[in-house]
C-alpha cells in the first residue's frame, strides 16, 4: 500500500516538469507572438493527453503516492478532456491575447500550473490532495485574471474571484476537516468505509456535508453560490473567461463524484436533496437572468449556471427507494453532460474572440448583428453552438439533456418525474435567449462591416469544434459509452 | 441504402452543399441544382408508391441500424398505410417550393434553397422513422430551417412569428420527450415505437403520455387553443414557408396523433376522444368563422388551415374507418390546396407586394388565366365535389353521422362557413371592376408559375376524382389500427 507508484501519476509528472521547463524557456523568447513557448506548450500539453488517453486505454485503477492519488478510468478521461480543454483554448486565446498585449509566458505557464491543479483533483484520493490541487488551480486562475492589470474591470473582477474563491476553499476545507473530525481520516475510501459502519455521529457529518456541498455550489457555480460567476465572466479577459469555464468545470465535477460519491455516498440521503435544490434554483435563475442581458459573456455567465443546473440533476438520483441502482446511470449522464458542456462552451468564447480585434472587444449581443451577412460559416458554427445549449437536436447539447432526463425518469419516483418536467420546462425559458443569439446573426442588418481577421489555426479548431458538436449529434453513441464506462470503473473501486 | 435512407438523405446532403458552394454571385446555378436536388429526390420517392404492398399494414421497405447503443437507440425507418403518402408528397412540395422562389428569392439564394432542402429531408425523416427518438431528432430539428426561413425572409413582424413558431412549438414537443423517455423505461430499455404499441400501461400512466403527445401535436396542427402560432407564422413567412408549413408541417403533428397517441395509449384516447373532438369543433366552426373576417389573405387562408386541420383530428378520434382514413385523405389533400392557396397569394403578392384584401379586385381582367386556378383552388378549399378537398370533408362527415347526428351536423356547418370565406374573398378579390392602378397594371403569369399552378390543379383534381389510389394505401394499416385502439391494453 505505501508505494509511490510514480508511472501511475506519470502524465502529472510530466505536466509539472514541462510546465517548470515552459516558464523558464519563456524568460529567453522575444518573439512577439511568444511562438516558441506556445508550440513547446501545446506539444507537451498534446504529450499529457496522449499519456491520459493511454492510461485511460488500460483502464485499470492505480492507487500511488501513498494513497494520495487514485488513477483511474473516471481520472483519466476527464483529465484528457481538461487538458484538451486547455489546448483549445490556448489556441483560441493566443491572437486575441498577442492583440492585447497580455501574451507573456505567465498566460501559458499558468494555464498549465491550472491545469495542473485539475489533473490533481480529479485523480485526488485523499482530502487534502482535492484541496491542494484546487488551490493550485484557483490560484492560477486568480493570477491569469489579473493579467491585465491596467484594465479596471479585470482587476475588479480578479478581485471578486480572489476573495469569494477564497471564501469558497474555506467553506470545503470547514467541511472536510468536520468530516476529518467525525470519521478519523482523510482518506477517501476511508472515510466512505467508517461512515458505512453507521456509528459516526450523524449531526457532524450532515453539518460537515452541509459546508462541503457549499463549497463545491461555489465551484461549480450553482445558485445561491453563482454570485461571482457573472462578474467574473465578464470582467476577464475573454481569454482568460474560456480558461475558467472550460476546464475547471470538469475538475468541479470530478471532485464532486470524488468527495461526495466516493467518500460520502453513505450520506447521500443528505447531501441529494440539496442538490436538487441548487440545481432547480439553478435552472430557473440562471436560465431567466441570462434573458435580460445584454452583454453576451454575461450572458453565457448565466447560462453556465443554468447548465450546470441541469447537469446536477444527473447526480441527484444517488439513493432512490432505499437503492443505488440509478446512481451510475445518472453520474455517467452527468458527466456526458458536463463534457459536451464544455467543448460547447470553449466554442462560442472563441467565435467572440474571433470577432474582437485590436481596440474592440464583441462581448455585446449587438456585437453579432448581421453575422450571417459578414461571414456565414462563422455564423453558422456559432449557431450550431447555441442550438447545443438549447438542447436541440441534431447537436451533442440534446443528447446531454436526455441523457440527464432519461437517468433521472428511470426512477420512476413522481418527484424525480416532475423533476424532469421542471427541467424541461427551464430549458423552453433558455432556448429563447440562445435562439436570440441566432436571431441577431441571422436576421438583423450588420452594424460593423469591418472584415473578420483570424489566423489559419483559429479557423480550423474553430470548424473543427463545431463540426464535432454536429458529428457527435449525429452519432453520440461513443462517447457515451466511454463516460459510462468511467463512471462504472470509478464507483466498482 | 434503403429507399427511405436515400429520400431522407438525398435532400439534406443537397442542401448542405448548396450551403457550403453557393453564392449570390452563381445564384442561377444554385437554382439549376436546387431543382435537380429537389426532383431527383422527389423522383426517388415514386418507388415508395409503385412498390407498396396495399394488403399489409406491416411497415415496409424498412431499415434498422444500432445507432446510440448505449441507450438502444435504432436508426430504424419504415412507412405502412398511414405514413407512406407523405413521404412523396414532401419531396413534391419541395419541387413546388423551388420553383416558386425561382426568381422572386434574389438575396442569400443558396441559404433559401438549402434551408428547403433540408427541411424537406428532416420531414421524411418525421414520416418514415419508427424509432421513438429518431422520430423526437427530427421532429424537432425540422424547427431550425423553418425558423431560419422565416425570420431571414420574412415580413416585417418576422421576428416575432419566428419566436413563437419556434417556442410554441418547442414548449410542446419537449413534454413529449419526458413522455419518449418514460416510454423507454418502461419498455424495459426501447425506444421501439411499435414495441410501445404493445405495452401494457396503467390509466394513469396512458393519461399523462397522451396529454405530453397531445401537447406537442396539437400545438403542431395546430388545435384551438394553441393554434395562435400558426397565422402569425403564415403571414410573415416567405411564400415558400408558409407553404411548406401548411402542406407539410402542420401534418406532422396530425401524424403523430396516429402514431403514438392512439396507439400508445388507447384507453386514455378512448376516454378523452370528448375532448379532441369538442376542440375539433371549436376549430372547425369557430375558425371557420374568424375566418370570415380576415382582411389579409394570408391570414384567412391561414384560419382556413386550422379548420381543416380540425376535421383530420375529428376524423381520428371517432375510432371509425372512414373516419381514419378521411382524415389523413384530408390531410394529403390540404397538402395541395393550401400550398397553392399560399401559392396563389404569392404570385399576387410578388407583384403588389400587399396582402390585403382591399388592395385588390377585379384581377381578373387583368389576370385571367392565375384567376381561373385561384378560383379553382378556392373552391377546392371549401370542398366542391369533384376536387381532392371535398373527398376528406365528406369522410369525415358521413364517418361522423354514426358517431352522432349532431355531431355530422355541426361539422358539415363547416362547409357553409369554408364555402363563405373562400367565395366572398373571390369575390372581393378576382371579380368586380378593377379596383385601382396596381391591380390594371398587372400581368399574367409567367411559364414558371403557370407550370406549378397546372401541376398542383392535376394533383387537386386526380386526387379528387380518383382517390381509391389514396384510400387503398390506407385502408389495411386503418383497419389495423382501430382494431388496435380498440383494445384495452390496462394493466390488469
Amino acid at each position: 500500500m505505501n508505494q509511490m507508484n510514480w508511472l501511475a501519476i506519470a502524465p502529472e509528472v510530466v505536466l509539472l516538469v514541462t510546465a517548470l521547463v515552459v516558464a523558464m524557456v519563456d524568460l529567453w523568447v522575444t518573439h512577439p507572438r511568444r511562438t516558441p513557448t506556445y508550440l513547446l506548450a501545446q506539444a507537451s500539453l498534446a504529450a499529457v493527453a496522449v499519456l491520459h488517453l493511454l492510461r485511460f486505454d488500460a483502464g485499470d485503477t492505480v492507487y500511488a503516492v501513498q494513497r494520495m492519488v487514485v488513477a483511474d478510468p473516471m481520472g483519466h478521461l476527464l483529465a484528457f478532456f481538461a487538458t484538451l480543454a486547455t489546448m483549445v483554448s490556448l489556441a483560441y486565446a493566443r491572437p486575441y491575447a498577442a492583440e492585447r498585449d497580455m501574451l507573456k509566458g505567465e498566460l501559458i505557464s499558468l494555464a498549465m500550473f491550472s491545469l495542473l491543479g485539475i489533473c490533481v483533483m480529479v485523480s485526488a484520493n485523499n482530502f487534502l490532495v482535492v484541496y491542494l490541487g484546487l488551490e493550485l488551480m484557483s490560484l492560477s486562475l486568480y493570477a491569469l485574471v489579473a493579467l491585465r492589470r491596467d484594465h479596471t474591470q479585470s482587476t475588479e473582477a480578479a478581485m471578486k474571484y480572489f476573495v469569494l474563491g477564497a471564501l469558497a476553499s474555506g467553506f470545503l476545507l470547514y467541511g472536510l476537516s468536520m468530516m476529518y473530525g467525525a470519521t478519523g481520516s482523510l482518506d477517501i475510501g476511508e472515510v466512505f468505509k467508517a461512515i458505512a459502519t453507521g456509528q459516526i455521529n450523524q449531526a457532524v457529518l450532515v453539518l460537515g456535508i452541509v459546508f462541503v456541498v457549499a463549497g463545491l455550489a461555489f465551484k461549480l457555480g450553482a445558485v445561491p453560490f453563482h454570485m461571482w460567476i457573472p462578474d467574473v465572466y465578464q470582467g476577464a479577459p475573454t481569454a482568460v473567461t474560456l480558461l475558467i469555464a472550460g476546464a475547471p468545470k470538469l475538475a468541479a465535477f470530478a471532485i464532486t463524484i470524488r468527495l461526495l460519491v466516493e467518500g460520502m455516498s453513505g450520506i447521500a440521503q443528505d447531501w441529494q436533496q440539496m442538490l436538487i435544490v441548487l440545481s432547480v434554483a439553478s435552472m430557473a435563475l440562471g436560465n431567466v437572468a441570462a434573458i435580460a442581458q445584454s452583454n453576451l459573456k454575461r450572458m453565457l455567465a448565466y447560462s453556465t449556471i443554468g447548465q450546470i443546473g441541469f447537469m446536477l440533476l444527473g447526480l441527484t438520483p444517488t439513493v432512490v427507494s432505499v437503492n443505488t441502482l440509478s446512481a451510475a446511470n445518472g453520474y455517467s449522464s452527468s458527466m456526458f453532460y458536463v463534457l459536451t458542456y464544455v467543448f460547447t462552451t470553449l466554442g462560442t468564447f472563441g467565435v467572440v474572440m474571433l470577432l474582437s480585434r485590436a481596440g474592440h472587444e464583441a462581448e455585446q449581443i449587438d456585437d453579432f448583428k448581421g453575422l450571417a451577412r459578414r461571414s456565414p460559416w462563422y455564423a453558422a458554427v456559432m449557431a450550431i453552438f447555441m442550438f447545443s445549449l438549447a438542447g436541440i437536436p441534431p447537436t451533442v447539447g440534446f443528447y446531454a439533456k436526455l441523457a440527464v432526463l432519461q437517468a433521472i425518469v428511470s426512477t420512476n419516483v413522481a418527484l424525480y418525474i416532475w423533476l424532469a418536467v421542471i427541467a424541461v420546462l427551464l430549458s423552453l425559458v433558455a432556448a429563447f435567449y440562445y435562439l436570440r443569439l441566432v436571431k441577431v446573426m441571422y436576421f438583423d442588418e450588420p452594424a460593423d462591416a469591418q472584415p473578420i481577421a483570424s489566423t489559419g489555426e483559429v479557423r480550423t479548431i474553430l470548424s473543427l469544434n463545431g463540426a464535432a458538436v454536429l458529428v457527435f449529434g449525429i452519432l453520440p453513441g461513443g462517447l457515451m459509452a466511454l463516460c459510462a464506462q468511467a463512471i462504472v470503473k470509478a464507483l466498482g473501486s | 441504402m434503403g429507399l427511405l435512407s436515400l429520400a431522407i438523405w438525398l435532400p439534406i446532403a443537397c442542401g448542405v452543399l448548396l450551403l457550403a458552394f453557393g453564392r449570390d454571385s452563381n445564384a442561377g446555378a444554385v437554382r439549376w441544382m436546387a431543382l435537380v436536388g429537389a426532383f431527383v429526390s422527389f423522383l426517388v420517392t415514386l418507388p415508395l408508391i409503385s412498390g407498396f404492398d396495399t394488403s399489409t399494414a406491416a411497415l415496409q421497405f424498412t431499415e434498422s441500424l444500432p445507432w446510440i447503443e448505449r441507450f438502444n437507440v435504432r436508426y430504424a425507418l419504415g412507412v405502412d398505410g398511414l405514413s407512406m403518402w407523405f413521404v412523396p408528397l414532401t419531396a413534391f412540395v419541395t419541387v413546388i417550393v423551388v420553383i416558386s422562389a425561382w426568381e422572386v428569392i434574389a438575396e442569400r439564394v443558396n441559404q433559401y434553397m438549402g434551408a428547403f432542402l433540408i427541411l424537406s429531408g428532416l420531414m421524411v425523416g418525421v414520416f418514415s422513422a419508427v424509432d421513438g427518438l429518431l422520430f423526437y431528432v427530427f421532429f424537432e430539428a425540422t424547427l431550425i430551417p423553418m425558423y431560419i426561413i422565416i425570420g431571414i425572409w420574412g415580413g416585417p413582424r418576422r421576428v416575432y412569428a419566428a419566436f413563437k413558431f419556434f417556442l410554441y412549438t418547442l414548449a410542446g414537443s419537449l413534454l413529449m420527450l419526458v413522455a419518449l423517455v418514460y416510454l423507454y423505461y418502461k419498455s424495459g430499455g426501447s425506444f421501439d415505437i411499435l414495441a410501445w404499441h404493445k405495452l401494457p400501461l396503467s390509466a394513469t400512466a396512458q393519461t399523462l403520455l397522451f396529454f405530453a403527445f397531445f401537447m406537442a401535436f396539437a400545438v403542431k396542427v395546430p388545435m384551438w387553443p394553441v393554434h395562435t402560432w400558426l397565422p402569425d407564422a403564415h403571414v410573415e413567412a416567405p411564400t415558400g414557408g408558409s407553404v411548406v408549413l401548411a402542406a407539410i408541417m402542420l401534418k406532422l403533428g396530425a401524424y403523430g396523433f396516429l402514431r403514438f397517441s392512439m396507439p400508445i395509449a388507447p384507453d386514455a384516447s378512448r376516454e378523452w376522444a370528448w375532448f379532441i373532438i369538442a376542440l375539433s369543433l371549436i376549430a372547425v366552426i369557430y375558425i371557420g368563422l374568424v375566418a370570415l373576417v380576415q382582411q389579409d389573405m394570408k391570414k384567412l387562408v391561414a384560419y382556413s388551415s386550422i379548420a381543416h386541420m380540425g376535421f383530420c383530428t375529428l376524423g381520428f378520434f371517432i375510432f371509425s374507418e372512414l373516419g381514419v382514413s378521411g382524415g389523413i385523405v384530408q390531410m394529403v389533400s390540404h397538402g395541395f390546396v393550401s400550398g397553392a392557396m399560399f401559392l396563389c397569394i404569392g404570385v399576387l403578392y410578388d407583384r403588389v407586394h400587399s396582402r390585403e384584401i382591399a388592395s385588390y379586385g377585379g384581377v381578373v381582367n387583368t389576370m385571367p388565366k392565375f384567376a381561373a386556378f385561384a378560383v379553382f383552388f378556392a373552391m377546392a378549399n371549401s370542398g366542391l365535389p369533384g376536387t381532392s378537398g371535398f373527398i376528406g370533408e365528406w369522410m369525415v362527415i358521413l364517418g361522423t353521422v354514426k358517431a352522432g347526428f349532431w355531431l355530422a351536423f355541426l361539422a358539415a356547418t363547416a362547409l357553409i362557413f369554408g364555402a363563405a370565406y373562400n367565395l366572398w374573398m373571390v369575390k372581393r378579390v378576382y371579380f368586380g371592376p378593377v379596383a385601382n392602378d396596381d391591380v390594371k397594371s398587372l400581368t399574367d403569369l409567367n411559364s414558371r408559375e403557370f407550370l406549378m399552378m397546372a401541376i398542383l390543379a392535376i394533383a387537386v383534381l386526380w386526387m379528387g376524382l380518383y382517390p381509391k389510389p389514396f384510400t387503398d394505401v390506407m385502408h389495411v394499416s386503418v383497419t389495423e389500427l382501430l382494431k388496435h385502439v380498440a383494445q384495452s391494453k390496462l394493466v390488469p
